[in-house]
């Protein structure tokens, strides 16, 4: 959207004489691009935004084209959710650190589940060592009611880190209904809902084949949409791509791309956009290149205003509004000289800040090192704390709006995630795209292209590649589950299913099993009902498993 | 003697972050190696198999949310398969306290995150010469 403004003479004449100046005193210029590959000028003018478009480009908070804000007030009347994903031990180590952080101002739960549960695993099918080192070992509702123990589902936000087929999600649902809070009370997410991420980029999470994923994600929308309408079942995810490798822009044009295969995917379903696309939330990266994620955000919210009203036909504002929630990036996390890591934090959380989201993860520090430690926890919430409350940066709204540098930049950006959209677009969508492996070549083709760029020194990383001290900090050690609590957790799984009645358990599963094979039913409901009989997250996975194929992500080199 | 390295560099335990290991992977190939690649959440009696029927020289593990914890199994059974001669190196996100573990257990170099491409091709040639030597020695 380059677009070139007309100058008066004098304003052409002082331009002419700092670009002569300019050009004598730098000698040779370098050549700046940003990550996403779009050149950077040394100043931006009016000749690069013409603030006379302002009502046309930005808007006003809250009004299409959203460039300013999806909400009248913005973060002067809410700042943003402060949602640390914690995830550690049983059940109990999960309950004792979370309470110690609501204590500290977060004001969300977001549960990381251990990765074995991520495999779609019970503890009692994987390597005992890796139980509970990377998130709560959760395997049925009995375990999801003791990691929330004393936690009001009515008014704590719950996100749950959770893949097709949303085990956690059913858990949850379980656990409130056993305490009497009404489903229409829940809220929360869905936070792992997008396989095609996990097909592409994470591929940890990805349980089941494509065709089977895709399935349950729209059973899951319909189930939500239906019963637990405050919930948000779909969180699509730019984390994933771009911590791969993506630019921040592809980042940004898979995320699109696939919330429109998913839009359309339910809309396929007979359902209506109207109610579901209210209900969509976005997940990104935010890197430390602070502009470009900035300009990003602003970008994405426009496009995706238009995408839902004009492409999707949606009617209600609520569907054209662009949630999203922000994490620091861990990729930009050094080992080296850990400390410096608070001040990339810094620098990431305050792009993502004036990029306008609406809930917040800032890493810890030692993230490079290890899962991160308690102090390092303590750190990510307040510098989230100082942000938010001791350094202005709340008081106005989209501060750097209007600035020719970043309205230029949201121009171009936008631009350039279109672009990369209609080569989505011109092989069949997301779906096509993702299972043709071009998504996966174009990550892995950035993931070189900037390591290429650490290697030579083109991109500085400090305590890396300049600036690198002998002496580096001691790092942290991590954290470890009790072992001796593990070896506890896992002897009384094994003796609570032992005791579960096992003709009702099998009946469960082969319900679950009959709705997976049948187009007509909802997979969700019947995953509920199984959580509700006591069937684990690890048998409902290898029940789906056997419907629909296990998940093999597309990996090549 | 110059020699053309193989090696396998792979995924173990429950972890699919593959962005160190398909970057590692293209550096050595770069640098003229020949290497397996295989996806995450291998079995360790697979790569015990693979390197058996590969005949790698070194074999590289890629860790980032804690799989190394179990590259102690893969070592025993790598010796009970009578490989113990084929260094095993570990790349990615190590607490020091654990590196050092690994190494007591027979891993033969830790690569933390940051680490420069060049030295890891330069300890992986290193490393796949000696292993060829100690094969050729038995």
């Amino acid at each position: 959207m380059n677009r070139s403004v007309e100058m008066p003479a004098l304003d052409a004449a002082a331009a002419q004489q700092w670009q002569r100046e300019y050009d004598a005193q730098i000698g040779k210029d370098r050549a700046t691009v940003n990550r996403s590959g779009i050149p950077v000028k040394a100043l931006y003018t009016p000749a690069d935004w013409d603030g006379t478009r302002h009502l046309h480009d930005l808007g006003y908070p809250g009004q299409p084209p959203f460039t300013r804000g999806i909400y009248p007030t913005m973060h002067r009347g809410r700042t943003w959710t402060q949602r640390q994903l914690i995830g550690l031990g049983t059940p109990t180590d999960y309950n004792l650190r979370l309470t110690d952080l609501l204590s500290q101002g977060i004001s969300a739960v977001s549960l990381i589940p251990c990765n074995s549960v991520f495999r779609g695993y019970d503890m009692d099918e994987t390597h005992a060592e890796l139980l509970g080192t990377c998130g709560t070992v959760i395997n049925h509702a009995g375990h999801m009611d003791e990691a929330l123990a004393g936690v009001d589902l009515a008014r704590v936000s719950c996100a749950m880190n959770d893949p097709s087929p949303f085990t956690l999600f059913a858990f949850l649902l379980v656990t409130a209904k056993r305490r009497g809070v009404p489903w229409t009370q829940l809220t929360g997410t869905s936070n792992q809902s997008d396989y095609l991420s996990h097909f592409v980029a994470n591929h940890m999470f990805y349980r089941l084949a494509n065709a089977g994923a895709r399935r349950v994600l729209v059973d899951q929308i319909a189930f939500a949409i239906e019963h637990v309408p405050r919930w948000n079942p779909m969180s699509v995810v730019g984390q994933h791509t771009q911590q791969a490798g993506a630019t921040p822009a592809e980042a940004a044009a898979f995320t699109l791309s696939t919330a429109i295969q998913n839009a359309e995917d339910c809309i396929a379903r007979g359902l209506d956009p109207d109610r579901f696309l209210p209900r969509f939330t976005f997940f990104f990266d935010i890197s430390v290149s602070f502009f470009e994620e900035i300009a990003k955000f602003r970008a994405m919210r426009r496009l995706w205003g238009r995408i839902a009203r004009e492409r999707l036909g949606a009617g209600t504002p609520q569907a054209w509004r662009f949630k999203f929630h922000g994490q620091t990036s861990g990729a930009d996390l050094t080992r080296q000289q850990p400390l410096n890591n608070v001040a990339r934090v810094t620098i990431q959380a305050m792009a993502g800040i004036f990029g306008g989201l609406q809930s917040l993860h800032t890493d810890a520090y030692d993230e490079a090192v290890s899962c991160p430690t308690e102090a390092g926890a303590r750190i990510a919430i307040a510098t989230q704390n100082i942000l938010k409350e001791e350094s202005h940066l709340t008081d106005v709204i989209d501060p750097l709006g209007g600035s020719y540098y970043v309205e230029a930049m949201t121009d171009a950006m936008e631009a350039e995630i279109e672009r990369v959209m209609a080569r989505i677009d011109a092989v069949g969508g997301m779906y096509a795209a993702a299972e043709s492996g071009l998504v996966q070549r174009m990550i892995g083709e950035s993931a070189l292209c900037f390591q290429r760029q650490v290697d030579q020194g083109e991109q500085t990383i400090v305590g890396v590649n300049k600036y690198a001290a002998e002496d580096n900090a001691a790092s942290p050690a991590q954290p470890k589950p009790d072992p001796a609590a593990m070896a506890q957790h896992l002897t009384q799984f094994r003796r609570w299913k032992a005791l579960r009645d096992g003709a009702s358990v099998k009946r469960a599963l082969a319900a679950l099993a009959h709705a997976a094979e049948s187009p007509r039913d909802n997979v969700m409901a019947e995953i509920v009902r199984a959580a509700e009989a006591g069937i684990t997250h690890g048998e409902i996975c290898a029940c789906l498993r056997d419907v629909y194929g296990f998940g093999r992500p597309l990996v090549a080199v | 003697m110059t020699i053309i390295p193989k090696v396998l560099v792979t995924k173990i335990g429950l972890d699919g972050h593959d962005r160190g290991s398909r970057i590692v992977t293209a550096a050595l190939r770069d640098a003229g190696m020949e290497v397996i690649y295989t996806p995450p959440w291998q079995e360790i009696a697979s790569v015990v198999k693979l390197v058996l029927e590969e005949d790698v020289d070194v074999i590289g593990i890629s860790s980032l949310a804690t799989d190394h914890l179990i590259v102690p199994k893969l070592i025993e059974a790598l010796a009970a398969a009578g490989l113990a001669h084929k260094p095993v190196i570990v790349g990615g996100i190590v607490p020091d306290s654990d590196a050092r573990e690994l190494e007591a257990a027979g891993v033969a170099r830790v690569f933390h995150p940051g680490s420069a491409m060049q030295d890891i091709v330069t300890y992986i040639r290193a490393a796949a010469e000696r292993s060829r030597a100690a094969a050729y020695s038995e």
